[in-house]
């Protein structure tokens, strides 16, 4: 099969990697979730969630990677590769795109510091992993605002099931910080 | 030259995760808390030591190489 | 028995000028410019170092760490260093840094200045409490005095740290000096290997430092003329309690316990026990403590401690479970509340103490006590929760009987009489 640089194959290719992308980021952020809020059962230890979680976020850079790759090789537009990385580099919906700029620039910056947590220390690391909870939703509305598949109902579904899986998850790690527990 | 454990207890907020992936070692307390059985680690534990204090949220978990001279 | 050496002119000696007239100027560098300098022990800076070592001075503020070793292992470190001066005398109990920082302020500030040339450093600090603006502002004035002789090269700034029992804590008080919160820290690092504004800082007891400023003008052999040979020289204590004169006297280090108590007037009514070290100290039953040292070997040899010199003496017909309990509650809310096994077995051991003293539970809680003491022991950034586990672990062992009737018959009659030990507020 030779890579067909114009037809619509590296098209599906890239709507593609980058639905299973959010798919991975959710779970990742609902994992990062479970982590903070100590979650365990008798077969989900802790160390659980926090590794999953970890090697997910390592597979949407991954999967980021095919994304951003097959957008620019395309020619269908002219997407350069600086614009994976700067708002407002490319003029092809330049408010949609830009967005996922943003979303994988504090990707970058959350996996970056987590590598290096060590060295940082836990205080700036954590007051950086905050931007987690700016990244998933930036990466949702690039998703749904670039445009492409907005019309496909499973996408929506999709989507819609990312964000409840979110707020309910969220949820419950705000109602049980804030009941007392017998570290407080 | 000796490996030994030490927490740090301001850093430490109970999360647990070390006595889960040390637990020849570490217990945790009734406020889960972790106690350290032994601070002396053996040789054969030194990797699931480290890789427990990779894993410690808020990096409270210390392994420690001594040049063999008491501090 | 008693000595007279930093007490010799506590009367009369507050203003710089009749301080001189009792106690002589200060020789070497330090002193004012022009004096007869007759005895030029302290000449050389590094010398005072070797001069108290000789003299085996150890800290006066419940560590007990030779003096002479700390200093050398900040001056051996590069660059500037840092001086302070502890006052912030945390226990209820402990009067004798107050006394000092009162009548002899001038001993001290001579002790940080040498402390200072000694050990090479270019900032000073003298701490008390902020809520003691009185002391504070006279403090002021005194290091003021000085400036106007030309006495202190390094200018000493006085400093009021947070009134509560861990901010005298010497890695609290280098925190608040570094604008942080007062309240200690983790190590490493060590303030002597990275202090105040990263300095190498040497942290002393205001009463070390006086005791500094007597060996620069008479040597260590006249240090070693009083005490023991494991334990020369000289310390204060606070003798309070059931005594007829409670205070700070200076006794010479080896008299025995009840030697103090002799000198604070003798009992002013049947004792069972003193307590020694003060909330983080040890109970001892009296016929036990009496003919023990107040050394730090001879009190550790008896089951106790000497902390910062505090006695208190005990009566028989109090009951040392409800004492200890409220002692216990203070502890628990003074704490800094960084470490969960502190924040949170200093509450419970306090809950276990009261329920033995006043409720009596046929047993529960005297063994959630012992199961406690463990569970709070060295798991915290300082010493703290060691303080209370040791309060509580000699009270179970100087007073089996006791324990025995409050578990299986309630609280005894002592539980009604005012509260003897004293804490703040």
């Amino acid at each position: 099969m030779s890579l067909d640089l114009h037809g619509p194959g590296l098209w599906y290719a890239t709507r593609a990697t980058g639905l299973v992308a959010l798919l991975l980021l959710t779970v990742s952020v609902l994992l990062g979730i479970l982590t903070a809020g100590r979650f365990a059962t008798e077969n989900w230890p802790r160390f659980l969630s926090q590794g999953l979680h970890r090697n997910t976020s390592l597979l949407v850079l991954a999967f980021l990677i095919l994304h951003v790759g097959t957008t620019v090789v395309d020619t269908y537009t002219t997407i350069p590769l600086v614009a994976a990385f700067v708002p407002f580099a490319s003029d092809y919906k330049a408010a949609w795109l830009s967005l996922g700029a943003v979303a994988l620039d504090l990707l970058l910056a959350l996996v970056a510091t987590s590598l290096v947590r060590r060295r940082l220390g836990h205080g700036t690391w954590r007051r950086v992993h905050w931007l987690a909870y700016a990244c998933w939703p930036v990466a949702v509305a690039h998703g749904l605002g670039i445009g492409t598949d907005r019309g496909a109902a499973w996408v929506l579904a999709l989507s819609m099931a990312c964000v409840l899986a979110v707020l309910g998850t969220a949820g419950w790690r705000v109602i049980t910080a804030a009941r007392p527990g017998p570290t407080q | 030259m000796s490996t030994s454990l030490r927490i740090n207890p301001i850093a430490c907020t109970g999360h647990g995760m070390c006595a889960e992936l040390l637990p020849e070692v570490i217990e945790l307390d009734r406020w889960g808390y972790p106690v350290v059985v032994s601070p002396a680690i053996p040789r054969s534990l030194l990797e699931y030591a480290r890789r427990a204090a990779r894993a410690c949220p808020t990096l409270a978990l210390l392994v420690e190489e001594k040049a063999g001279k008491h501090r | 028995m008693t000595a007279t050496r930093l007490l010799a002119g506590v009367a009369d000696a507050a203003g710089l000028q009749d301080y001189e007239r009792w106690y002589g100027p200060l020789p070497g560098p330090g002193g004012p410019p022009g004096r007869a300098r007759s005895r030029s022990r302290s000449r050389r800076p590094e010398r005072l170092i070797e001069i108290i070592e000789a003299a085996g001075l150890t800290g006066r503020g419940g560590a007990g760490f030779p003096a002479g070793r700390k200093m050398r292992s900040v001056a051996a470190r590069p660059g500037r260093k840092a001086v302070v001066a502890n006052g912030a005398e945390g226990e209820p109990a402990s009067r004798k840094d107050r006394l000092l920082l009162t009548r002899l302020p001038h001993l001290v500030l001579d002790g940080i200045t040498l402390a200072a040339a000694a050990v090479g450093a270019d900032e000073a600090y003298l701490c008390a409490h902020g809520t003691e603006s009185g002391l504070l502002r006279r403090l002021g004035h005194a290091v003021a005095e000085r400036q106007a002789a030309g006495l202190d090269p390094v200018p000493i700034r006085v400093t009021g740290i947070p009134a509560r029992y861990v901010s005298s804590e010497q890695s609290s008080i280098v925190q608040y000096l570094n604008g942080g919160p007062g309240r200690p820290t983790f190590s490493p690092p060590r303030p002597h290997e990275r202090g105040v504004n990263g300095k190498p800082t040497l942290v002393h007891n205001v009463e070390t430092l006086a005791h500094m400023a007597m060996i620069a003008r008479h040597g260590h052999r006249w240090f070693r003329g009083a005490g023991l040979p494991s334990a020369p020289g000289s310390m204060l204590v606070t003798v309070s309690g059931a005594v007829t004169r409670p205070g700070v006297y200076e006794i010479e280090m080896g008299t025995t316990a009840g030697e103090v108590i002799m000198l604070a007037g003798g009992p002013a009514e049947r004792l069972q026990a003193l307590l020694i070290g003060g909330y983080f100290g040890a109970w001892l039953p009296v016929e036990a403590a009496w003919p023990v040292p107040m050394t730090h070997a001879g009190l550790r040899a008896a089951g106790g401690a000497l902390g910062a010199g505090i006695v208190i003496a005990f009566p028989a017909a109090a009951c040392p479970i409800a004492e200890t309990a409220r002692v216990a509650r203070y502890l628990a809310e003074e704490s800094a509340r960084q470490c969960g096994p502190c924040r949170l077995g200093l509450p419970a051991l306090a809950d276990a103490l009261a329920s033995l003293a006043f409720s009596g539970d046929r047993g529960g809680s005297a063994d959630d006590i012992a199961a406690l003491i463990p569970l709070v022991e060295r798991r915290g950034a300082c010493r703290h929760p060691d303080g209370a586990a040791q309060l509580a672990r000699s009270l179970l062992t100087a007073f089996p009987a006791d324990v025995h009737r409050h578990r299986w018959q309630g609280a005894c009659d002592g539980v009604r009489r005012p509260p003897l030990l004293p804490l703040p507020r």
